[in-house]
């Protein structure tokens, strides 16, 4: 059935991809604003933590590994071609790292997806995890939990020309993407039966049909939407008050108390500093929506 | 037609300008729909500028080049894995022992009849095994269990006078499996070991699933970045030649030693196993030896 | 162990959704997979090419890569279909590529004389191939569709990592709620054993009322 002479064109072709591995340096343009510098942590000199296993692990390694997201706008996103992270978790994460004596610059970034934060964090694959992760009493069973560092809730994306949409009430009839099975698309389909859902497995498929009027909102947390709307301040826009109210936590691996009370700490004093406020303007601020108050920290006792 | 089958006559002359005549209808119809594709393709702008400049950064190359290799790295590790899981359940089923013989018919029933994505999901998940040790670990369950029964089908396929000769001679069990049985098997069975080979690297693609970040991943990190205006297309159009080039590859390098070993001398005591699509399916029943 | 007794309705509504992706898409393959195999032993060349070029390539392709290009691909074109319609889709014509070999192997395994005989004795190609070859190449094609079919069950697990409602996808909504994960994955494994076994059976009856030993 195979003859032959598919092998010098099978050969020929892999020839044809080996020669190609050849192009232009950076990365390709991109959309959007982009900060004109991002923020400088002052590193904390001679700080300690002896108490925490994790901390201690990092210190000796020199430089915090961190788990985040890598596809989402201004809020966890991966360069594909230079393979570097930016956005607002990814600020936090440098903060943070810089809080806890590690220079922010040299932090290892890596992709955990939602399914393994858990896992990631019991293993100590990761040191702590920064990525649109919602604390919940389920989750605080196995993970603990610094901040919250952002109080999210759903909202809706739509586009900038739209006059109909305020709020979830006004979706009746009309076509509201978001993803699969996700928290948000339940929400919608029990508390508003009248829209018409559309699901996709990626956000930015979503916007992409957003854009081109084939839908008519996304729905997801509003950090998420923000960071989409950032993509294209001038089509895009986020509209009316939260829906929900999901605080964006940072993971830390279950019992390390020191570790999750000295993030707690370093969250405030960030705040304080007003490190928390420039973070999010070369990020997220870049959609136009002004900084909100950054939440209460939560210092749950250990248990 | 070389190979005649029991429908048709030889064509005569009219039958044969008829074919003529279908043959150029259905060209035309197959160069209708390609050329109604590529249409569909460049008035939704998939040839757009945005959705290809990406591909000639040396960057992207060098993110899908990595996802490539890490591709091959989890069939590498696969494919010896299952070879020697393989092998050892096939001892185990061949064994004279009924303790040894029992374990390995159920644990070769099971994973056979297994999804193998359930068994990553549940290694990655409920075990909370990392990505590439839980895909390679599922890889090589389930297509172990696969290769042992090709190998067991294989042995039993040898002509028993050969095994009685060889008893005949004086010489023990392992020495009639070692000397005579198995590289006979071997021989026979490389066209349908090598098929399965190739469905150990279609399936490296599950990878994918449990974020382990191969060929497949990377496309999908650049066909999912708004910045590049969502090149699926195009991703899908690069990077899917790749990948059915490379099995393609492998199933003909199966059908090659499959006609090699036919003609073979050496193999005239055993039926050589057609690198058929039996063998291909994952799932299949064990693959059988096709009468010559 | 109560995993299933408190989530039944969760359970069923996966099972029912991995067995109307099996039927549908079983249906759909045999379909395709027959127009493939008259296409692979037609006297027509081109037809001969088209046939061989499908089941070359769906083959040799990963069924995770094809399900990425029919899920995420084909709404570029601006077909947005429900997820399980495309996920039948992807599943059908994967498998009708296995399908048209099987069949295909099935007629060729009818002996040439048995056509020349029926020919001889004046009947019409419609007759030759309604009443001699197509019955003998059934019997011996069942155990091959069979297994093929169990694959195609055992496959459709895929369909649940791309968000389609299906027995594997069922263990994110358990996980969620907090059940034992081990236990949650024991019971998605004895749901696809029930539906391979019930297939599996299917054919062997199929194959003790029509089948020959040869």
């Amino acid at each position: 059935m195979f003859r032959t002479t598919r092998v010098p064109l099978a050969l020929a072709v892999l020839a044809a991809l080996l020669a190609t591995a050849c192009g232009k340096e950076g990365s390709p343009p991109t959309k959007g604003p982009a900060a004109s510098s991002l923020p400088d942590y002052q590193v904390a000199q001679d700080f300690r933590l002896p108490g925490s296993p994790t901390w201690t692990r990092a210190k000796k390694r020199g430089h915090a590994v961190v788990g985040v997201k890598e596809d989402q706008p201004y809020l966890g996103e991966k360069d594909p071609a230079t393979g570097t992270y930016a956005g607002f978790d990814i600020e936090i994460a440098k903060m943070m790292s810089a809080s806890l004596g590690l220079p922010p610059e040299s932090v290892e970034f890596r992709t955990i997806a939602s399914a393994n934060r858990e896992t990631a964090l019991q293993n100590g694959q990761i040191d702590f995890y920064v990525g649109t992760y919602t604390i919940n009493a389920n989750r605080r069973k196995l993970v603990g939990f610094a901040g919250p560092y952002y109080l999210a809730g759903q909202s809706l994306l739509v586009r900038k020309d739209e006059k109909d949409i305020h709020g979830p009430q006004d979706l009746a009839g009309r076509r509201v993407c978001s993803a699969a099975g996700s928290t948000p698309y339940q929400r919608i389909r029990a508390d508003y039966p009248k829209a018409v859902l559309v699901s996709y497995d990626t956000y930015s498929v979503c916007v992409d049909n957003l854009l081109t009027y084939q839908v008519d909102a996304v729905t997801t947390d509003d950090a998420i939407l923000i960071g989409y709307a950032a993509k294209a301040p001038d089509e895009l826009k986020v509209v009316g008050s939260p829906f929900s109210e999901e605080p964006y936590g940072i993971g830390v691996p279950h019992g390390d108390n020191a570790l999750r009370l000295a993030l707690d700490d370093a969250l405030e004093a960030r705040q304080k500093k007003n490190d928390w406020k420039k973070a999010y303007e070369a990020t997220l601020g870049l959609s136009g929506v002004p900084a909100p108050r950054p939440p209460a920290i939560d210092r749950y006792p250990a248990s | 037609m070389s190979q005649a089958t029991a429908l048709y006559d030889i064509p005569g002359p009219r039958t044969r300008q008829r074919h003529r005549a279908y043959g150029v209808l259905a060209v035309a119809v197959i160069l209708g729909l390609l050329g109604w594709l590529v249409a569909l393709l460049s008035t939704t702008g998939q040839f757009g500028h945005t959705k290809w400049l990406p591909f000639a950064y040396q960057g992207i190359q060098e993110l899908l080049l990595r996802g490539l290799g890490n591709t091959l790295k989890a069939f590498a590790l696969a494919a010896v894995l299952s070879l020697a899981l393989g092998g050892a359940l096939a001892a185990g089923r061949l064994s004279d022992h009924r303790a040894v013989r029992l374990p390995a018919t159920v644990v070769v029933e099971f994973f056979r009849a297994m999804p193998v994505l359930v068994m990553i999901f549940f290694i990655f998940v409920a075990l909370k095994v990392q990505p590439l040790p839980a895909l390679v670990a599922g890889l090589t369950l389930y297509n172990g269990s696969v290769l042992a029964e090709v190998f067991r089908s294989g042995v039993n396929a040898v002509e028993r006078g050969q095994k009685e000769a060889a008893f005949a001679l004086g010489m023990r069990k392992t020495q009639v499996m070692s000397y005579v049985l198995v590289p006979q098997a071997v021989r026979a069975m490389l066209p349908a070991i090598i098929s399965q080979l190739v469905v150990a690297l279609k399936d490296t693609s599950l990878g994918y699933l449990i974020t382990y970040e191969e060929f497949l991943h990377a496309g999908k990190l650049i066909a999912s970045n708004l910045d590049y205006d969502l090149p699926f297309i195009p991703v899908v159009m690069v990077i899917s030649p790749i990948y059915i080039g490379m099995c393609v590859l492998l199933s003909w390098f199966a059908g090659w030693v499959s006609r090699r070993e036919q003609r073979s001398p050496k193999t005239e005591a055993v039926d050589v196993a057609a690198a058929g699509p039996g063998t291909l399916l994952p799932g299949g029943g064990p693959p059988t030896a096709r009468r010559p | 162990m109560n995993v299933l007794t408190d989530n039944f309705s969760t359970y069923a509504q996966g099972f029912l959704g991995t067995l109307q992706l099996t039927v549908y898409a079983s249906v759909l393959a045999l379909v395709l997979g027959f127009v493939m195999a008259s296409f692979r032993v037609a006297p027509v060349a081109a037809l001969r090419a088209v046939g061989a070029a499908w089941v070359t390539v769906l083959r040799n392709t990963p069924l995770t890569l094809l399900f990425f290009a029919v899920l995420l691909g084909l709404p570029r074109f601006g077909l947005v279909l429900p997820f399980q319609v495309f996920a039948v889709l992807a599943l059908g014509c994967y498998t009708s590529a296995f399908i048209c070999e099987a069949l295909r192997a099935g007629i060729n395994t009818v002996p040439k004389g048995q056509g020349e005989a029926a020919r001889s004795l004046g009947m019409t190609f419609g007759q030759t191939l309604g009443l001699v070859v197509l019955p003998q190449a059934f019997r011996s094609v069942i155990p091959p569709v069979g297994s093929t079919l169990i694959a195609l069950a055992k496959n459709s697990a895929i369909a649940g990592a791309f968000s389609v409602t299906e027995l594997l996808g069922t263990y994110k909504t358990l996980g969620e709620l907090g059940y034992d994960v081990v236990w949650t994955f024991v019971w998605i494994a004895v749901g696809y054993l029930v539906v391979t076994l019930a297939i599996s059976a299917l054919f062997n009856l199929l194959e003790r009322t029509w089948g020959v030993a040869r």
